[in-house]
């Protein structure tokens, strides 16, 4: 049984093809401003490369923004539904959830069968969400995907006291003017970012096995930041942490066939 | 006997000099780097105009952020002190100041001799604050100064519904790629910013008569909404609403100077 998901983000849009147990093929691409058609040219995409057609596809669940109008969607199911499955698919032992998206946040903690006990989500404030990453790699003239790189060489990360993203960038400006190394800028916010999301995390309640999702995930500054605050490893994922929520409405497609689980 | 207020604020420093219980000069210029050199060049431009030496200064006071670096003054208040006696001073039947600063903003509920009764701040989150006009002006590549005028053309204001800087500021980005008329986004952004800043003064109960002090008092587009906002009239004064800190200060220097001799 072939199924698939796909995840609209406000970055990047995302697919999966699910063969039962296995992933076929997963695609990543930079979300279009027509979420509808980022949305088809990533699905079109995943289906070559699983060399698949559309009519192979049992059943397809979207998620993300715009989850309503996927024209070859014949369900749409919430981010954090789909979070929580895919992870949990993954790893059957994680209790808590922490996606970072690019402008979003949410932690979830669920049970052992996967059902949501409690979520938290943050979508008003760009602090402690992947936005703030964004922000300050641009303001010290790096690529986003090097921050986590480049704080491995820190050796004396900066103190960031704001929350606020804008407040942060004053104070980032600041530390470039008194040539701080970029390495301990970067060390600096990652720690911030990691604070700020460790907080969310608590609120929903941190219980063993812990894993992040979404492309934050891949910052290993921020990931050894978050392990150091919550005083918990963070699980690894067998696969790319920013297709979880495709791989989840994969899943959610597969069990949405006949009650078959 | 000459007093003077000293007020370093983050975007300007303002100097007011008095002469038993009279304006002799005030000024206000663009703040420095540095909060000493900022006071240092209010200071002398305001002894410039009102031909005097610091040496003919009997007590000046400091306030704002930049309080600590002022050389010349004896003692430091809080803005929140100042901003109140300065208010009741001139406009003896004020009980509600609320004033927008570059880097928050504060409602301040006083009594009939202009001490404290309640307060409320922001500086935590930069929306709410001067920086939320700031940043969207250069956004928009529209001088500060010039956003009161180009609000007042509006005919439909925009209503803005990100709150955070950092997202607000990609909202307004793609408000004018959909070709919304510029009066209109101006009027909406000022309409948000008087919507946080009301929800302050709210907190603290609103209490007639109100005004507002602070550089943002001489927008007339954030004037007329924060009015509407709070719905009430402000009073006002024939004084730069600007100087209202640095004139409280000067008071405050009376008051410590008279005890002294």
């Amino acid at each position: 049984m072939i199924t698939a998901g796909c995840d609209i983000g406000s970055l990047t849009t995302k697919a999966v093809i699910l063969n039962n147990t296995r992933v076929l093929a997963f695609a990543v691409a930079k979300s279009h401003y027509d979420p509808i058609v980022g949305v088809t040219e990533v699905m079109n995409k995943v289906l070559k490369s699983a060399g698949v057609e559309m009519k192979d596809i049992g059943f397809c669940v979207g998620t993300g923004y715009g989850r309503e109008r996927i024209p070859f969607a014949q369900k749409a199911v919430s981010e954090i539904s789909c979070h929580a499955k895919g992870a949990q698919w993954l790893m059957p032992s994680v209790r808590t959830i922490i996606d970072v998206g690019g402008q979003d946040c949410k932690a979830m903690h669920v049970d052992a069968k996967g059902n949501i006990e409690k979520f938290v989500t943050n979508d008003k404030c760009a602090s402690g969400t992947g936005r703030f990453l964004e922000v300050m790699a641009k303001l010290i003239g790096v690529e986003l995907e090097e921050l986590g790189q480049l704080a491995e060489q820190a050796r004396n990360p900066i103190q960031l006291s704001a929350v606020c993203t804008a407040w942060s960038q004053a104070e980032v400006v600041t530390k470039l003017n008194l040539k701080y190394s970029k390495a301990d800028i970067a060390a600096g916010i990652n720690n911030a970012m990691a604070s700020r999301v460790a907080i969310l995390a608590k609120a929903a309640g941190v219980e063993k096995d812990v894993c992040m999702t979404g492309g934050v995930a891949k910052n290993i500054g921020v990931l050894r930041a978050m392990e150091e605050q919550l005083g918990v490893p963070m699980r690894r994922l067998r696969v790319d942490p920013q297709i979880v929520g495709a791989l989840g409405a994969a899943v959610i497609a597969k069990e949405s066939i006949g009650g078959a689980k | 006997m000459y007093v003077a207020g000293c007020d370093v604020g983050s975007l300007s420093a303002k100097a007011v000099i008095m002469k038993d219980g009279e304006i002799v000069a005030s000024q206000v210029i663009n703040s420095k780097p540095d909060p000493n050199e900022s006071a240092q060049a209010v200071m002398e431009k305001a002894l410039q105009k009102a031909n005097l030496t610091l040496d003919d200064i009997a007590y000046c006071v400091s306030t704002g952020y930049g309080r600590e670096s002022v050389p010349f003054a004896k003692s430091a208040y809080s803005e929140i002190v100042c901003h109140g006696k300065g208010a009741n001073w001139k406009m003896p039947s004020v009980r509600m100041v609320v004033d927008i600063g570059g880097q928050d903003a504060k409602a301040i509920r006083i009594d009939d001799k202009g001490n404290i009764a309640q307060y409320a701040y922001n500086d935590r989150c930069a929306s709410g604050t001067g920086r939320f006009i700031e940043v969207m002006a250069s956004a928009m590549d529209v001088p500060l100064e010039k956003m009161g005028e180009i609000s007042a053309q509006s005919t439909n204001p925009i209503s803005i519904s990100n709150q955070c800087v950092v997202f607000a500021e990609t909202e307004i980005v793609s408000l004018i790629n959909a070709g919304k008329a510029l009066p209109d986004i101006v009027a909406g952004l000022h309409k948000a910013l008087a919507n946080r800043v009301a929800g302050l003064a709210r907190g603290i109960k609103l209490e007639t008569d109100v005004t507002m002090t602070g550089g943002v008092a001489k927008n007339p587009g954030m004037l007329a909404a924060l009015e509407e906002a709070l719905g009430v009239r402000f009073v006002k004064s024939e004084l730069d609403p600007q100087i209202m800190g640095a004139l409280g200060a000067a008071l405050l220097a009376f008051e410590h100077a008279s005890k002294v001799n």
